[in-house]
């Protein structure tokens, strides 16, 4: 297995165009799982700790741009949690502290997996992924980015440079749902927004159907969003829990958030 | 909070001393099995079974064989010797012959120059397979085809049960079964497969003597059982193979039956090099046995008083493809099927099944953890319909010495039933934590699922017992040999002794005792191993502790009396070397057809925990958080009080993972969650803090009075918390691991 390690972007986005194939790493805490597993053994690694251009986040036109690089550690720290309060509650249920410091926004982007507990912050921010390849670069929103379980829209020659989201407007929150009080993959997640601005509601469900999923409805409109939540699910039976339980969790967990939001 | 504050380098019995191996592990200096090292080792890979159940048709290694690094690859047809092996019947292969009963069964072994080189060297290893219907349904498995030939069990003096795939069966007649009460309550329980979910996966290593035999130094719980199972499997003489105590990453039961010493042995003897293998943490799952899946039927009849009449139970246990210990554990979930408590009348039906599940052995409680669970929930049940209070209810029946058991064994020694009940039952409640909290304080934890919503608290009592040592007619005594010498400042003593230190504080058990008998400070302990000492059974059975400071003391004190004997003084050179064995007293078999005691009775002692646990539940979510756990336990004597607390709050919080989270979960006998991101495991978020009471009263036979510790935390704290969990829910919640769907009421 080969190891590339470019300093610059310009680099990074040339070797992924000559080598298709290598499986971009930041953290490691999904892809060095998969190779400790066995269950993957990519026959090159392209490390993009080295490139500044992922690292950190910036305020641009209202909206936040977070690096791909970002940490949970990083998101749960001042005064970014602030301005994207879902987004730091979600960083703190990530596994442990040492995983939270080295687990990435772009790695949950980059795997895809309807569990990502970064996603649904994501998702009720209105997320847009950037992507760039040395074709150039091109934004997608986030719920067209994912495409299926542990898919997404980016292609071969691609990587992700981070996501443009919309700050708190409004109380946020984020929920997870799991077998134990800490470190653990969801059974079913959640996150809402009460945004008074554009007069909406919105959440966003992970680990409750192939994707993370946004649902919204006006302020007016609030009855029987719970169960709208929960309807728009598609969940499944594994061995982290039950296709009912989780549609019931969905639901119990919107009504709290509403509530939760709208004191 | 429990433990003491001060703790001594060079305690004697009854003084808190530091763990020798305190600071190495915190620190990561520890050497565990699986960073042994030799000089030229080579690397085995095991070849596992895919199936729970298969005919083998044909292994084509010669692929494999040609490859680079490839020094050997080896299938049944190399097993020199016995080609089957067993804790207590030889029914496992060493190296699957012609078909296998589990999923992950061994089926070929390689040794390369790397671990990747006998990884891929494996993966070109054909083994044609057809596969068969396996036996995944311990209720059905007694209809099924056998999946053994012939009964590996019978003839051992266990009662006849000819059905198809009975591992041992057992029925206990005490008094008149069909005596009746004035109140009658009856469930059903299940517990699903724990796991032991030691750190230190299963590795070790074999180094050739050069002389045909083999030195094998492993993580293992009974060094000499092993050597007794490797030597006729390599077709060796048992001297020919020493094997050697290497740092344990815990055991729980899980490593009394071998799992990589002979395949290694085997590779080494053909290689000539060393081998060392290490399992991964998937492959750790199926290497070692697991704690029996249960399902249990249990009617307790009572008067309007409380007081038990009688008390009929049905019990079957998974034993899995191969018996294991499965025959002692069927013993004893009946023998304690009844509880702690003085029943007149009882009718115990306990039968343990082969299917092609994972194989289930020891773990931590022994099938008392099975019983206890049910028959807990029973007296939960029964208080509620006498409007009884639950502490009361367990007083008015709890045994006490004279008393016999329903198996009709009466109680000699300690039995403080009714203390650890009333020492458990009077520590105070901690108050409810006001709200708003922090999320980590609340059901759900780090989840951030509640800031109150749908919390309840409850509250839970349990009691359970088991007993200490090895059982029905089972010897199994403890050698230690103890060495004096001169020394600059008068006599230095080194102990060697066989007992594995799997994480339990037994060096600490052997020096505090060789300190005491000696009145001496310089103590050395010399490494564990067959080849210096004799047996000293088994780190199980919560017996290591009293055998080897019975074996300890004994060779102490005939070493003293010589040094006596030699006017007191040792000239410089000479020494003094005796090695003594100690035996506790004797057991006999159970009755084979009434379950009764013969002769001197099946059980050495017992020992006994009472325990009150506070939860809040999220009822709504069916998430839960265990406040505080409060428990009185009956040690008789505590050797190293620091240790023994630490023993309590480890063996709680293993009981507490079996009531909340920790499954193997299975589908047709493959096991689907073989790994730590889905087998579970209690984070510090889910244990609360433990405030333990030890009761002391010393066992009358025994070495400073001691008993035992690791196992009551265990048997107990399950059924405790479940019942914390029923009185927060107003559910019946029947079966352990608790699932939220049924919190919740979902079907």
């Amino acid at each position: 297995m080969d190891v590339l390690t470019p300093t610059t972007l310009d680099e990074a986005l040339r070797m992924k165009a000559e080598r298709p194939d290598a499986v971009p790493i930041q953290g490691g805490t999904d892809v060095m799982v998969e190779l400790n597993f066995d269950r993957a053994r990519p026959a090159v690694l392209l490390n993009l700790n080295e490139l500044a251009e992922l690292r950190g986040w910036s305020r641009e036109n209202g909206s936040i741009r977070l690096g791909a690089g970002l940490t949970y550690t990083e998101a749960m720290e001042a005064p970014l949690a602030e301005k994207l309060p879902a987004l730091a509650e979600a960083s703190r249920t990530v596994g442990g502290p040492q995983i939270r410091n080295r687990g990435t926004v772009g790695g949950n982007l980059g795997t895809a997996s309807p569990a990502g507990d970064a996603l649904p912050p994501l998702l009720i921010g209105d997320a847009v992924v950037e992507l760039a390849s040395i074709r150039g670069e091109r934004t997608v929103p986030l719920n067209e980015f994912l495409t299926g379980p542990k898919r997404n829209a980016l292609a071969d020659d691609e990587l992700i440079l981070g996501a443009r989201v919309r700050a708190a407007h409004g109380a946020q929150t984020f929920m997870k749902v799991g077998p134990r009080n800490a470190m653990v993959i969801s059974v079913v997640s959640l996150a809402l927004t009460v945004d008074r601005e554009r007069d909406e509601v919105r959440a966003a469900f992970g680990s409750a159907g192939p994707v993370a999923r946004l649902v919204s409805a006006r302020l007016a409109d609030l009855d029987g969003f719970p169960e709208r939540v929960a309807a728009a699910a598609s969940p499944i039976d594994d061995v982290r829990g039950s296709a009912a339980y989780r549609s019931h969790a969905l639901s119990v967990l919107t009504a709290r958030a509403v509530e939760r939001c709208l004191q | 909070m429990n433990a003491p504050a001060r703790t001594l380098e060079l305690g004697r019995v009854g003084e808190s001393v530091k763990r020798v191996d305190a600071i190495p592990k915190v620190t990561g200096e520890f050497a565990y099995s699986s960073d042994l090292f030799a000089a030229g080792m080579l690397w085995g890979h095991t070849v596992r079974s895919p199936h729970a159940h298969a005919l083998i048709e044909e292994v084509d290694i010669s692929e494999a064989v040609g490859m680079a690094g490839v020094h050997a690859v080896l299938t049944h047809t190399d097993v020199p010797g016995a080609k089957a092996y067993g804790l207590e019947f030889a029914d496992q292969p060493v190296l699957a012959i012609e078909r296998v009963r589990y999923f992950g069964e061994p089926v070929a072994i390689v040794a390369a120059e790397h671990p990747e080189q006998a990884r891929r060297a494996a993966e070109r290893i054909r083994v044609a397979y057809e596969p068969l219907e396996p036996v995944v349904d311990p209720e059905r498995a007694t209809e099924q085809e056998p999946i053994h030939d012939g009964r590996p069990t019978a003839g051992h003096g266990f009662r006849d049960d000819p059905r198809p795939n009975v591992v041992r069966s057992i029925v206990i007649r005490h008094g008149d079964p069909d005596a009746q009460g004035e109140v009658t309550v009856s469930g059903v329980y299940e517990l699903g497969i724990q796991d032991q979910a030691f750190l230190g996966p299963e590795s070790g290593l074999a180094v050739p003597d050069g002389e045909g035999g083999v030195d094998v130094y492993v993580a293992t719980q009974w060094l000499h059982v092993d050597r007794d199972q490797v030597a006729p499997c390599l077709g060796l003489d048992p001297e020919q193979v020493r094997i050697h105590l290497s740092g344990v990453g815990g055991a729980f039961g899980g490593r009394e039956d071998l799992s990589m010493q002979i395949h290694a042995s085997m590779l080494a003897l053909h290689t000539n090099r060393p081998v060392k293998m290490v399992y991964n943490r998937e492959e750790s799952f199926v290497g070692h046995i697991h704690r029996h899946p249960a399902k249990i039927w249990m009617e307790h009849r009572a008067k309007r008083d409380g007081k038990l009449v009688n008390v009929r139970a049905r019990i079957l246990l998974d034993g899995g493809a191969y018996a294991s210990s499965s025959a002692a554990v069927t013993a004893n979930a009946s023998a304690f099927a009844c509880g702690p408590y003085a029943v007149e009348n009882a009718l115990v039906e306990c039968a343990c099944v082969y299917t092609n599940n994972p194989p289930c052995g020891a773990m931590r409680g022994f099938g008392a953890v099975q019983s206890c669970f049910a028959h807990e929930a029973q007296m939960d049940k029964l208080g509620a319909e006498l409007g009884m209070d639950p502490v009361e209810l367990r007083l008015r029946n709890a045994l006490a010495p004279g008393d016999s058991l329903p198996t009709g064994q009466k109680i000699t020694g300690s039995f403080p039933a009714a203390e650890v009940i009333r020492r458990a039952a009077a520590l105070p409640i901690p108050e409810p934590e006001e709200l708003p909290r922090d999320a980590l304080r609340l059901p759900g934890g780090s989840g951030n699922t509640t800031r109150g919503e749908g919390v309840r608290r409850g509250v839970g009592f349990a009691v359970g017992f088991k007993n200490v040592c090895y059982s029905e007619g089972f010897d199994d005594s403890t050698a230690a040999r103890v060495r004096l010498a001169a020394s600059d400042d008068g006599i230095a003593a080194v102990v060697h002794c066989a007992a594995a230190e799997v994480g339990q504080g037994v060096v600490n058990v052997i020096l505090q005792t060789a300190r005491t008998e000696l009145d001496l400070d310089e103590v050395v302990l010399g490494s564990a191993t067959t080849s210096s000492v004799g047996s000293a059974g088994s780190a199980s059975a919560s017996r290591m502790t009293w055998m080897a400071a019975g074996a300890v003391q004994l060779a102490c004190r005939a070493a003293k009396d010589e040094l006596e004997r030699r006017g007191g003084d040792l000239e410089h050179g000479e020494t003094i070397d005796v090695e003594r064995v100690y035996h506790h007293r004797p057991t006999t078999p159970l009755d084979r057809e009434t379950g009764q005691v013969t002769g001197d009775g099946a059980h050495v002692a017992y020992i006994c925990a009472a325990m009150r646990v506070v939860a809040e539940v999220d009822v709504e979510l069916g998430l839960t958080r265990v406040v505080w756990i409060g428990t009185a336990q009956d040690v008789g004597k505590a050797v190293n009080p620091q240790a023994v607390y630490g023993q309590i709050e480890g063996g709680i919080a293993q009981g507490l993972g079996l009531a909340l989270m920790e499954e193997i979960q299975t589908q047709d006998g493959l096991i689907t969650n073989a790994s730590f991101t889905d087998y579970l495991i209690p984070t510090t978020l889910d244990m609360p803090p433990v405030e333990a009471q030890l009761v002391e009263e010393p066992e009358p036979d025994a070495p400073y009075g001691v008993k035992g510790v690791g196992e009551p935390p265990t048997v107990v704290s399950t059924a405790a918390v479940a019942s914390a969990l029923r009185d927060a829910t107003g559910r019946q919640l029947t079966r352990v691991p608790v699932r939220p769907d049924e919190i919740v009421g979902l079907p």
